[in-house]
C-alpha cells in the first residue's frame, strides 16, 4: 500500500461548504474547543488529526449538532452550511442532520435487516414515494458503499451478522441513503482490520465525487492517504489547516511538526 | 423536503434549512406526543400514589384521637365488694356487668349534677353512650387497688364508636335515624357534653398500646399486640437471615467453584425471590406448624416464614455489596500472605458491611409489610392477650402483626374499623419510613467511591 | 435436661474449649506465639468447634429421630384398624402427644403429683387436664391414654440418654482438640475448613427451601387427589366447597378470575410503566430523573395490604358508583376491574424500573447512529431503541405478570369471593390466591378435600409463576448477553 498516495492536491477551486468562525465548546467546566476557524470545501476530503482529547471529534460533532444530545455541552460561535447558520434557533437539527450525515467510530448497525438499516433514513425523511423507489435507494446506496455485491442475496439478514468491515460499509450506505451533502466520519476505521480499512478508505475516495467528506482520524498515514485538506488540532485549538501535502511535508507550526514526526501525541 | 429524483437519492442542492418542512413539523408533533404520554404516565402514577396516601392519612389520622367522657364515680362497696373484706379474690367474682351499672349510674348522676339537659334520652341510652370497655377497665383498676372501694374516683371512659364517629364526622343525624346503636338525641346530647367539657377528644394512647377488641367495641381496639408481634418478628428475622444470608453470600461470591451445584443454588435464589409470598405461607403451615408442631399464630413461626422469604433478597443485596469491594484490596491482602478466609473476614466483610446493612434494612422493611403468608399461619386470629416477654417464651405466644391487623380490621363490618385500619397503616408507614431513612443515611454516611 | 439447658452447657463447654486449647498451645510453644503454626486464637476456635459442633449435630439428629422411634414403637399398642389410615394415624399421635404434654405440664405446675398422673384413668383425663388448662377435643380412649403414658416414659428415658450422650460427645470432642493441640498442629486450616463447610451449608438453604416448598405441597396434593379426582380438579367448571362433603372443586373458575384480573392489571401497568420508563430514560434531564425515579419506586415499597385497603375503600366504590352502576354492568364494590386497576398501579414501578434499566442498557452508539441520520428522539425510541430492548421488556412484563398472578392481599380485599366464569369485568370474581387464603384460615383439620385443595391450588400457582419467571429470566439473560 502506498502510504503517501498524495492524490489531487489541487482543490483550491472548490467553494466552501461549511464555514466555522470562532467556535467554542464547553463541557460543563471544561473548555474543550477554543476559537476554531475553518472552511470546509465542497467535494473534498478533509481530515482532522491530532492527539486524543484534542477536540477534533468534538468539533466534528458540532457540524451536525450531535453535541445537542449531550446535556452539558455548550457551543458558541458561528457555523454556516451554505451560508446558513446551523445554530439558528429556527433550524431543526433533524433536518440539518439529513443534510450532514455521520458515520461513527464503532460500526453501529441497528438490530434490523440489512435492507431496513439502509431504508431507515429515507423512511423517516420521506424520501421515497413507493416501495420501488425505496428499493432503488437501498440498492444505489449499497452500491455506493461498495457492499451491494456482497449482500444483494441476503438483504433480509440481520445487519449485525456482517463482518466488521461490512458493518462499517453498511453504516456508510445508511448515511449515504439520506442523500446528505456532507458526510462526517468519526474515526471510521479504528475498529477495523487492515483489509477492511483499505476497503473503507477506497470508498471514501470515491464518495468525494458527490459529497464533502470530513474524517477524524488518529492515523496520520490515513489522513495522508485519503484527504486533500488536513486540520491539526492540539489541546482544543486548531493549530494548522491546509493542503494535506503541505501539512505533512512543510508544516508551518512547530507543534504540527512535532506531532507529524512523532514527538507529541 | 425536496423531491427525490427517481432512482437516486440525489436531492436538489440548496433549499433553505430555515423553513421547517411540513413533514418535519409532523415528526416533531409526534415527538411531543410521546413526551406528553411519558409525562402523563408519570403524573398519573404519582397522582395515584398521592391520592392513596392522602386518603389513608385522612381516614386514619382521626384514629389517634378518641372521644372520651370524664366524670367522677363513687366505687360503691355494696356493688363491688359484697363481702366487705376488700379481698381481691372475692371481689373478682363481681363481673363487668356490675361495674357497668355502677358507671351508668354515676354518669347519669353527674349529668344531673351538672345540669345538662338529657331530654329525649332515656336513662338506659345514657349508659349506652359509654364504651363496654369502661367497666372492664374500672374493674381492673379496683381489683389492683382495693383501697379505692368507697372512694370517689375520676374515670375517663371511651364514648362508644358511634359517638366517637359523630364527633369525627363519620356518623350524622341522618345515619343515626337508621342505626339501632345510636339515636339522634344521643348525638344532641353529645354536643352538649362537648360544650360542657365532659366529652373531650384527647390523644388516643390506647390505640398504640391496647390489644385488639371485638366487633362491638371498635373504640377500644388497639395495636399493642400487633406492634409487639411485628417487633418480635423483625428481630427474629434479622437474627435468622443476617448470619445465614451473609454466610451464603460469602460462599457464593468468594469460594464457590463454578459447578452444577452452585449453578443450581444461583437459579434457586433468583427464582425464590419471585415465588408468590403466599406459597411461603403454605410452606410454613405444612412444615413449621403441621410437621414440626410449632404453635400457630406465634411470632416465631411468622419470623421463620418471613425469613425464608426475605433471605433471597438479602443474599442478592449482600452479594452486590461484596462484589463492590475492588480486586485491588483482595490482591493486596493475598499478596502479604493472608489466607482466603482471613482476606474475607478481615478485609472484604468489614468493607462490605455498610452495603450489607443497607440491603438488610431494606429487606426487613419489605418483610415488615408482608401480610399474605401470615394469614395462613394463623396470625389473623383475634388475640387480646399480650405475648410474654421475649425471654419468657413470648415468641411462642399467639400474636398478630401490623399489616395483618390492617387486614383484619378492614374486613370487619363496622365502618369505625376502616378508620382503625387506616390508622394502623399510618403506624406501619411510619416504621417503614424510619427504616428507609436509616438505610439512606447509612448509605450516605458510608458510601465509598473506589 | 431441656434442650435450652443443654445448649447453654454446650456454650459453656465451647468457651472452655477456646480458653483451654489456646492456653495449651501457648504453653507448648513456651509462650512464644511465633513458634506456633497458626495464630493462637485459631487453636482456641478449634477447641470451641470440636466441643460444640459434633455435639450440636448429634443433638439435632436426636431431636428428629426420637419422635419417629417412639411413634413406631407405640403404633404396636393400637389395634391395626386405628393406625392404618395415614391421616387418622397423624391425628391419633397428635392426641397422644397432647395428652402426654398435658400431663407433664400438670405435674410441672403442681396440679398433679407424678404418681397421680401415672395412675390416671381414661375417663378422668379430659376433666383433669381441662382443669389445668389443657383442652382435649374428644374423650380419651384407654389405648390412647396408655400410649400417652408410654410416650411419657420413653420420652423421659430418651431425654436422659440425650443429655448424657450429647454432653459426653462434647467433652470427648474437647479432650480430643486439646490432645491435637501443639505447635505443629495446623489449627488455622482446620478451623477454616469448618467455617467453609458452614458457609456452604448456609448457601444450600435456598435449595432446601425450594425442596421444602415442593415436597410439602406435593405430598398434601397427592393426599388431596386421593380423595378428589384429579381431572375434576383441573377441568372442573364449578367451585363450590361445602363442608358437609360433595364439594365441587374445579380449578378453572379460579384460574379464569386470576388471569382476567392479571390481564386488566397489565393493561394498566404496561403502558403507564413503559411510557414513564421511556420518558425517564430518553427525555427527562438528569435532575428530573433523580427526583421522579425514586418517587415512583416509593410505590413499590408500600405494603400490598395498603393497596388492598385502597381497593376496598376508594377504588371499589369509585368504579361501582361512576362506571358499573350507571352502565348497569354491576353493583358490587369488589370486582375484576377494581382489583385489576390496583394491581396495575402496584406493578407500574416494577415495569418502569426494569424497563428503564433495559432501555438504558441499549448502547448509546445505536442512538447516535439513528440521531446522526436525522431521526427525532421519538423515532429513535420507537424504531431503534425499543426493538433492540424488546426481549428485555418482554421479560420484565412476564415477571410483572407472574407477580400479578401471585398477588394475594389486593385480590382478597378487592376482587370478591364468588368463583365464576364470567366475561363482565364489573362482577366480583375470585382467584387462586384468594381461595388458598379462605380454605386455609380459620380452624382447619387437614383431612378433608376442602382444606387439602389449597395445597393443590398452591402447587398450581407455584408451577405457573415458576414457569413464567424461569422463562422471563432466560429472556433477560439472553438479552444481556447480546450487549456484553
Amino acid at each position: 500500500m502506498n502510504d503517501m498516495r498524495l492524490v489531487e492536491r489541487d482543490v483550491s477551486n472548490r467553494q466552501a461548504k461549511i464555514e466555522a468562525r470562532g467556535v467554542q465548546v464547553h463541557y460543563g467546566e471544561k473548555h474543550a474547543l477554543k476559537d476554531v476557524d475553518v472552511a470546509i470545501l465542497d467535494r473534498t476530503v478533509t481530515a482532522f488529526i491530532g492527539p486524543s482529547g484534542c477536540g477534533k471529534s468534538t468539533f466534528l460533532r458540532c457540524l451536525n449538532r450531535m453535541n445537542d444530545t449531550v446535556a452539558s455541552a455548550k457551543v458558541a460561535g458561528r457555523i454556516t452550511l451554505d451560508g446558513q447558520d446551523i445554530y439558528d434557533p429556527r433550524i431543526d437539527p433533524v433536518q440539518l442532520r439529513a443534510k450532514v450525515g455521520m458515520v461513527f467510530q464503532k460500526p453501529n448497525p441497528f438490530p434490523k435487516s440489512i435492507y431496513e438499516n439502509v431504508a431507515y433514513g429515507p423512511k423517516i425523511h420521506g424520501l421515497a414515494r413507493s416501495k420501488a423507489e425505496l428499493d432503488e435507494i437501498v440498492e444505489t446506496s449499497l452500491k455506493k458503499a461498495a457492499l451491494w455485491n456482497e449482500v444483494k442475496d441476503r438483504l433480509a439478514a440481520p445487519g449485525t451478522g456482517l463482518s466488521g468491515g461490512q458493518q462499517q460499509r453498511l453504516c456508510i450506505a445508511r448515511a449515504v441513503a439520506t442523500a446528505p451533502e456532507v458526510l462526517l466520519m468519526d474515526e471510521p476505521c479504528s475498529a477495523l482490520d487492515p483489509i477492511a480499512t483499505a476497503q473503507v478508505e477506497e470508498l471514501i475516495d470515491e464518495l468525494r465525487s458527490q459529497f464533502s467528506v470530513v474524517i477524524v482520524t488518529h492515523s496520520m498515514q490515513q489522513a495522508a492517504r485519503v484527504s486533500q485538506k488536513t486540520a491539526f488540532f492540539h489541546l482544543g485549538s486548531l493549530v494548522e489547516y491546509g493542503e494535506t501535502g503541505q501539512i505533512f511535508t512543510t508544516p508551518q507550526d512547530p507543534r504540527t511538526e512535532a506531532y507529524i514526526t512523532g514527538r507529541i501525541g | 423536503m425536496t423531491d427525490v429524483t427517481a432512482g437516486a437519492p440525489e436531492r436538489a442542492r440548496g433549499g433553505s434549512l430555515l423553513e421547517g418542512s411540513a413533514r418535519t413539523k409532523r415528526r416533531r408533533a409526534r415527538e411531543w406526543r410521546m413526551k406528553a404520554y411519558g409525562i402523563g404516565a408519570i403524573v398519573l402514577s404519582l397522582a395515584t400514589l398521592f391520592v392513596m396516601l392522602a386518603t389513608i392519612l385522612m381516614d386514619g389520622v382521626s384514629a389517634f384521637r378518641q372521644a372520651t367522657i370524664t366524670f367522677p364515680v363513687t366505687v360503691d362497696a355494696v356493688i363491688v365488694d359484697k363481702a366487705g373484706n376488700r379481698n381481691p379474690e372475692e371481689m373478682a367474682k363481681v363481673t363487668t356487668i356490675g361495674y357497668k351499672r355502677l358507671l351508668s349510674q354515676a354518669f347519669v348522676a353527674h349529668l344531673a349534677a351538672e345540669g345538662i339537659d338529657t331530654a329525649g334520652v332515656p336513662e338506659k341510652d345514657l349508659g349506652d353512650m359509654l364504651s363496654d370497655d369502661g367497666p372492664a377497665r374500672l374493674r381492673d383498676r379496683v381489683l389492683a387497688d382495693p383501697s379505692l372501694v368507697g372512694q370517689v374516683v375520676e374515670v375517663s371512659v371511651y364514648a362508644t364508636g358511634r359517638i366517637d364517629g359523630y364527633l369525627k364526622g363519620r356518623v350524622t343525624r341522618a345515619t343515626a335515624e337508621r342505626d339501632t346503636n345510636v339515636t339522634p338525641e344521643q348525638l344532641d346530647l353529645a354536643d352538649n357534653l362537648v360544650a360542657a367539657g365532659i366529652l373531650t377528644m384527647p390523644f388516643n394512647w390506647g390505640f398504640l398500646t391496647g390489644p385488639d377488641a371485638s366487633d362491638l367495641r371498635p373504640e377500644a381496639s388497639g395495636l399493642g399486640v400487633a406492634i409487639i408481634g411485628s417487633l418480635y418478628m423483625m428481630v427474629l428475622v434479622a437474627i435468622f437471615t443476617v448470619p445465614v444470608g451473609v454466610a451464603a453470600s460469602i460462599y457464593l461470591e468468594e469460594f464457590a467453584p463454578k459447578n452444577r451445584l452452585t449453578d443450581l443454588i444461583e437459579v434457586n435464589i433468583s427464582n425464590l425471590a419471585a415465588v408468590p409470598s403466599i406459597v411461603f405461607g403454605i410452606l410454613g403451615l405444612a412444615i413449621f406448624i403441621n410437621f414440626m408442631g410449632l404453635p400457630q399464630s406465634s411470632s416465631l413461626v411468622g419470623a421463620l416464614v418471613i425469613s425464608l422469604m426475605t433471605l433471597p433478597t438479602i443474599i442478592i443485596a449482600t452479594r452486590a455489596a461484596i462484589r463492590a469491594v475492588p480486586p485491588s484490596i483482595r490482591e493486596a491482602a493475598l499478596g502479604i500472605g493472608a489466607s482466603k478466609m482471613q482476606l474475607v473476614f478481615h478485609h472484604v466483610l468489614p468493607l462490605a458491611m455498610p452495603g450489607i446493612m443497607t440491603g438488610t434494612i431494606l429487606g426487613l422493611a419489605s418483610a415488615l409489610g408482608e401480610t399474605a403468608p401470615l394469614l395462613l399461619i394463623g396470625m389473623v386470629a383475634f388475640v387480646t392477650n399480650y405475648p410474654a416477654g421475649p425471654f419468657e417464651g413470648g415468641v411462642m405466644d399467639p400474636a398478630t402483626a401490623l399489616p395483618v391487623q390492617v387486614y383484619s380490621w378492614a374486613s370487619r363490618s363496622d365502618p369505625a374499623f376502616i378508620e382503625r385500619s387506616s390508622g394502623a397503616i399510618i403506624v406501619l408507614l411510619v416504621f417503614l419510613v424510619i427504616m428507609n431513612v436509616a438505610a439512606i443515611l447509612l448509605r450516605r454516611r458510608f458510601e465509598r467511591r473506589w | 435436661m431441656s434442650v435450652f439447658l443443654i445448649l447453654t452447657v454446650l456454650g459453656v463447654l465451647a468457651l472452655a474449649g477456646f480458653v483451654l486449647a489456646r492456653q495449651r498451645a501457648m504453653a507448648l510453644a513456651g509462650g512464644d506465639a511465633r513458634r506456633l503454626h497458626s495464630r493462637p486464637n485459631y487453636y482456641g476456635w478449634h477447641g470451641s468447634i470440636m466441643a460444640a459442633v459434633p455435639a450440636m449435630l448429634f443433638l439435632a439428629v436426636w431431636q428428629i429421630v426420637q419422635p419417629m422411634v417412639i411413634e413406631s414403637r407405640l403404633s404396636g399398642m393400637f389395634p391395626p384398624e386405628m393406625v392404618q389410615d395415614d391421616s387418622a394415624r397423624t391425628l391419633l399421635f397428635a392426641d397422644v402427644r397432647r395428652i402426654a404434654a398435658g400431663l407433664e405440664s400438670a405435674i410441672a405446675s403442681g396440679a398433679m403429683s407424678a404418681d397421680e398422673a401415672s395412675a390416671l384413668d381414661a375417663g378422668a383425663v379430659r376433666d383433669r387436664l381441662a382443669a389445668t388448662g389443657v383442652a382435649l377435643g374428644a374423650d380419651v380412649q384407654p389405648e390412647t391414654l396408655a400410649a400417652a403414658q408410654e410416650y411419657r416414659g420413653l420420652a423421659t428415658v430418651g431425654g436422659l440418654w440425650r443429655t448424657v450422650l450429647v454432653l459426653a460427645l462434647a467433652v470427648a470432642g474437647l479432650a480430643y482438640a486439646i490432645k491435637l493441640t501443639g505447635p505443629e498442629f495446623r489449627a488455622r486450616n482446620r478451623v477454616e475448613g469448618v467455617v467453609l463447610a458452614l458457609l456452604m451449608l448456609a448457601s444450600t438453604i435456598a435449595i432446601l427451601t425450594t425442596v421444602g416448598i415442593v415436597l410439602s405441597m406435593l405430598s398434601e396434593s397427592i393426599r388431596f387427589f386421593g380423595m378428589y379426582p384429579i381431572q375434576d380438579f383441573f377441568f372442573g367448571l364449578t367451585w363450590s366447597p361445602a363442608f358437609q362433603g360433595n364439594s365441587q372443586l374445579g380449578l378453572l373458575p379460579l384460574l379464569w378470575g386470576t388471569l382476567y384480573i392479571t390481564l386488566i392489571s397489565m393493561l394498566v401497568a404496561v403502558p403507564v410503566g413503559l411510557f414513564a420508563a421511556i420518558y425517564l430514560a430518553e427525555f427527562a434531564d438528569a435532575r428530573v430523573r433523580a427526583v421522579v425515579k425514586p418517587l415512583i419506586e416509593v410505590i413499590a415499597g408500600i405494603p400490598t395490604v395498603v393497596f388492598g385497603l385502597f381497593a376496598l375503600v376508594t377504588v371499589g366504590p369509585l368504579v361501582r358508583d361512576w362506571i358499573a352502576m350507571p352502565t348497569g354492568l354491576g353493583n358490587s364494590g369488589s370486582s375484576v376491574v377494581t382489583a385489576g386497576i390496583v394491581i396495575g398501579i402496584l406493578n407500574i414501578p416494577f415495569i418502569s424500573s426494569l424497563s428503564d434499566d433495559i432501555i438504558t442498557a441499549v448502547p448509546q452508539s445505536l442512538r447516535d447512529g439513528s440521531l446522526g441520520l436525522g431521526a427525532t428522539k421519538a423515532e429513535t425510541v420507537t424504531q431503534v431503541v425499543l426493538p433492540a430492548a424488546l426481549p428485555g421488556i418482554v421479560g420484565a412484563v412476564l415477571m410483572a405478570t407472574s407477580r400479578a398472578i401471585g398477588e394475594t392481599m389486593i385480590v382478597t380485599m378487592g376482587a370478591g369471593a364468588a368463583a365464576q366464569l364470567n366475561l363482565n369485568p364489573f362482577e366480583a370474581m375470585t382467584t387462586i390466591t384468594v381461595k388458598i387464603v379462605s380454605q386455609l384460615t380459620g380452624d382447619t383439620e387437614f383431612n378433608s378435600p376442602e382444606t387439602l385443595v389449597a395445597f393443590a391450588l398452591g402447587i398450581s400457582l407455584f408451577v405457573i409463576t415458576l414457569c413464567l419467571n424461569v422463562f422471563a429470566l432466560w429472556i433477560v439473560r439472553k438479552y444481556r448477553e447480546q450487549y456484553e
